[in-house]
């Protein structure tokens, strides 16, 4: 399953730490960055390639916020529910988000453009409401400004 | 007022390159450093009365003198960033990182020669892609600069750094949690003693120290130890990095002097509350940390003077609260973060967290019952340090014990009216 690319990139990760444990969190985002979530099957590989066991890959892959081990959609919607975003608008935001895209949090569009998960802060505190799409902040959000940057998403 | 780690920050530029970064003064420190011997150097961040910016203020200099020295200790040493920034209303180590990343790698350098480390490791936490962007170039430029690698400025002290970007997860910035992550493991703090300075990383002595801390360092070797704390309004030395966001009408970052006011980050550099509101009340430094009310804004914010008024400092960025934030709402937004960040090794954290969430969510939406709110005072008085592994839920305490306290009548109007009188 896994192509040599992710191979490489895994492996080159295993050189900078004394073990090949500490080369998994990378590996599961690498493998994440070529499909878009960690299927059963890479685990298993990538518990192969680091000479673990697939429990061992999995229980680390289960703990982390930003490792998908379920398929999502296209592009991910981070948003912002700590406390400067709350107290400057959130739940406004989170309601207008969830009816605009007919899902509530943790669920994936029935198209698979979009999957809406919850944020720990941001660190966009001075900018509140945010969210993040792919990688990309977006502050200061109103209703209206979250329908034009979704828009910018096919 | 001297501006010293953000002196070369510019906003929405550039970072300095390695050259520019010298230019202006840089890895100045680093060459006297390099001069000195590390028993030096931690004296000096001693003198200095450096405390942790990470948010619990532990000296600096105590933690690196607890790193055994010499050939009796076991190497490689480890020096670790924690730059896991995500305590709720948090986002000034985001400004460091992403504003001169040459200041926190000269910064690495010190700190690592001091404990005699030879590996270092960046935590950073995943959300923040541009930081990393800049991380990574300014780590390439520092090894082709013989900054960092083999026979550092042609002396003897050679020196890694590597970066390590998190899956993401709140606990992982919990010093002992965050090592747990970097092999690779669930974050799950670890019992302590044994502490991370004589057996951390992979059973090797190691420090962990937060971005603002390690940004401090290059300074105070650089100006020594008396320039340093001359910077401070009180005791404690150097400046801080303050922040305002919520409902004030400039947000942002300020490096002031340490022990500036509430008051003064409040009205002169936030620029007061929002349209006229009136300031109802204000978490000082995170989500860990108690409400601090409008008659308590004269209050200097440093560690000492903070928990004086039965608060904390935390991070010294606070979030700012008027008179239409509902104070159950905003602590059941938070208790729900807390309970959904929990690593659930302990129990007072992993059942007692959602059943504080649940109880709020019932107040907030109409199914709150008499005796609710000594369910949450019960759990107040129990999830308490001791009884815990780590500080995550008495942490999470603090803000639902200080609005308990304050706010009490607002809690019993919640029972009365069935649910929140603002909905």
């Amino acid at each position: 399953m896994l192509t040599d690319r992710e191979r490489q990139r895994i492996e080159a990760e295993t050189r900078l730490y004394p073990h090949p444990r500490a080369a998994v969190p990378e590996a599961l985002k690498i493998v994440q960055d070529h499909r878009g979530w960690v299927p059963d099957e890479a685990v298993k590989e990538i518990a192969e390639l680091l000479g673990l066991s697939p429990t061992t890959v999995d229980s680390t892959a289960t703990f982390y916020n930003m490792i998908l081990r379920e398929r999502a959609g296209r592009h991910i919607i981070f948003i912002c529910d700590n406390v400067s975003c709350w107290v400057t608008g959130y739940e406004v935001l989170r309601d207008h988000l969830c009816r605009r895209l007919d899902i509530a949090l943790g669920e994936t569009t029935a198209d698979g453009r979009f999957t809406l998960l919850p944020a720990a802060c941001l660190g966009e505190c001075d900018r509140a409401p945010a969210m993040m799409i792919d990688g990309e902040i977006y502050g200061n959000l109103t209703p209206e400004r979250i329908d034009e940057v979704l828009a910018q998403y096919d | 007022m001297e501006r010293v780690l953000t002196q070369n920050i510019r906003p929405s530029e550039e970072p300095l390159t390695l050259l520019e970064y010298e230019q202006c003064g840089g890895y100045q420190g680093l060459r006297k450093a390099l001069w000195s011997s590390p028993e030096e150097i931690q004296q000096m961040v001693t003198e200095a009365g450096l405390l942790g910016r990470g948010g619990a203020g532990f000296p600096t200099g105590r933690k690196w003198g607890s790193v055994p020295m010499g050939d009796r200790a076991r190497h490689p040493k480890y020096f670790v960033v924690n730059a896991d920034e995500m305590e709720p209303g948090a986002m000034k180590d985001r400004l460091l990182l992403e504003g001169d990343p040459h200041q926190l790698i000269e910064g690495i350098i010190i700190s690592s020669y001091a404990i005699e480390a030879s590996q270092a490791y960046i935590f950073l936490r995943w959300e923040y892609q541009l930081a990393a962007r800049r991380l990574i170039s300014a780590l390439s430029q520092a090894y082709h600069n013989n900054r960092l690698g083999a026979n550092i400025l042609g002396s003897p002290y050679s020196l890694d750094i590597h970066l390590h970007q998190s899956g993401g997860r709140y606990m992982c910035g919990e010093a002992e949690a965050l090592l747990s992550a970097l092999e690779g493991r669930r974050a799950v703090p670890r019992s302590k003693p044994p502490y991370p300075t004589v057996c951390g990383l992979w059973g090797k002595p190691t420090v962990v120290n937060n971005v603002e801390t390690v940004c401090n360092v290059p300074h105070i070797v650089k100006h020594g130890p008396e320039w340093f704390r001359s910077l401070s309004h009180t005791d404690e030395g150097g400046t801080k990095i303050y922040g305002a966001s919520g409902r004030v009408r400039q947000p942002g970052l300020w490096e002031l002097p340490m022990g500036t006011t509430i008051r003064e980050v409040l009205e002169e550099h936030a620029g007061g509350m929002h349209n006229g509101h009136a300031l109802k009340a204000l978490l000082p430094g995170g989500g860990s940390t108690a409400f601090v009310l409008p008659e308590q804004l004269d209050t200097r914010m440093d560690f000492a003077s903070m928990e004086a008024i039965g608060s904390r400092l935390g991070t010294g960025t606070m979030t700012v609260m008027d008179e239409r934030t509902c104070p159950v709402g905003l602590v059941w937004g938070l208790e729900q973060f807390f309970a959904r960040e929990s690593c659930g090794w302990c129990t007072p954290c992993r059942e007692g967290l959602p059943w504080v969430a649940r109880t709020l969510e019932a107040l907030e939406t109409g199914d709150g019952r008499p005796g609710d709110l000594e369910t949450l005072e019960h759990h107040v008085r129990w999830v308490r340090m001791g009884n815990t592994f780590c500080a995550l839920a008495p942490g999470a305490m603090m803000p639902l014990e200080s609005a308990l306290r304050h706010f009490r009548s607002e809690f019993e109007d919640h029972v009365a009216a069935g649910g929140c009188p603002r909905r």
